[in-house]
């Protein structure tokens, strides 16, 4: 291992550390859905951060085109999440997930 | 002595650790937006001490210019009950950390025993290397058909949100073009006759 860089295990569990700080937040904030879409950015920065390191570490670059797509498909995500949000506050003036609750038989 | 990259990694680790854990505990949605983007800021950093500077000026780009202020704008445009949400909020909260630390703690066994957590470092990346040249090449060419494919994914992000969040108002006045594209000269004018029938 030449000097001057973390280990490979040292960017993994970074990564692990921040896959389980985005679960905990869904599971204490599962009433608010704008911090649960934030949580869901949390796992897949965590996610992004794994595919780096392999990419850099493994010296292949598709990691980082995968990071890439993941990207976009996090932007389209968040950005129909968050019409859907707005669309559901509109007709019932509360973004409560207990609201949610019309489908129920 | 550690080396310079070493320290920062850590720096940059516990900063955004730090962060994410007040994003996802902080009392407003205003704040944990913003902490969000501490988050992203020193993930780009990460990005870039890994020698990925486009990806880590992307996510600054992206997430924080784009992204960010998207989900900023719609939690300041909705007027939430917060003490409503706020309810319970820790009752989940053993089993979640529990859950949380005991998947660590696995993870991290099993990256520090396998062969893979101690793939030797790589050697440093020469000042000349041209990280975006080499990803756009790879994106351009082996990657196309996924490249072109996540371009349709944000139009159909586009239309879909437009489509969800447009809203006719009943008694607005607005134009309707298609009627007007469709008059008639004939239709506009009528000529009427005004003279004096002869009797």
């Amino acid at each position: 291992m030449s000097a001057g860089q973390p280990t490979l295990a040292a960017y993994l569990i970074l990564g692990a550390i921040l896959f389980s700080i985005g679960v905990v937040g869904i599971f204490l904030n599962r009433k608010n859905v704008i911090i649960l879409l934030m949580a869901i950015e949390l796992l897949l920065l965590a996610v992004n951060i794994n595919l780096v390191a392999f990419s850099r570490y493994l010296g292949n670059l598709d990691g980082q085109v995968f990071v890439f797509f993941i990207l976009t498909v996090a932007a389209a995500e968040a950005a129909i999440g968050l019409a859907i949000l707005v669309v559901y506050f509109r007709n019932r003036h509360s973004i409560n997930v207990d609201d949610i609750d019309e489908l129920r038989g | 002595m550690l080396p310079v990259t070493t320290i920062l990694f850590y720096i940059f680790s516990a900063i955004l650790l730090g962060a994410a854990t007040l994003v996802v505990t902080a009392r407003n949605p205003v704040y944990a937006t913003l902490y969000l983007v501490l988050v992203f800021f020193n993930a780009a950093a990460l990005f870039i001490l890994l020698g990925a500077e486009f990806l880590g000026l992307i996510l600054i780009l992206v997430y924080v210019g784009a992204v960010m202020v998207l989900f900023l704008f719609v939690v300041m445009m909705l007027d939430i009950n917060l003490a409503r949400l706020k309810e319970g909020f820790l009752s989940y909260l053993p089993l979640g950390l529990a859950i949380a630390i005991l998947g660590v703690l696995e993870l991290a066994a099993v990256f520090w025993t396998s062969p893979l957590g101690h793939v030797p470092a790589p050697a440093a990346i020469p000042a000349n290397a041209d990280n975006t040249r080499v990803l756009g090449v790879l994106l351009y060419t082996q990657y196309l058909y996924p490249f072109e494919i996540a371009a349709v994914i944000l139009l159909v992000a586009i239309i879909a949100a437009i489509a969800l969040t447009l809203r006719r108002r009943a008694g607005t006045k607005t134009q309707n073009i298609g009627a007007q594209m469709a008059v008639r000269a004939k239709d506009r004018m009528h000529l009427v006759d005004l003279r004096e029938p002869k009797s």
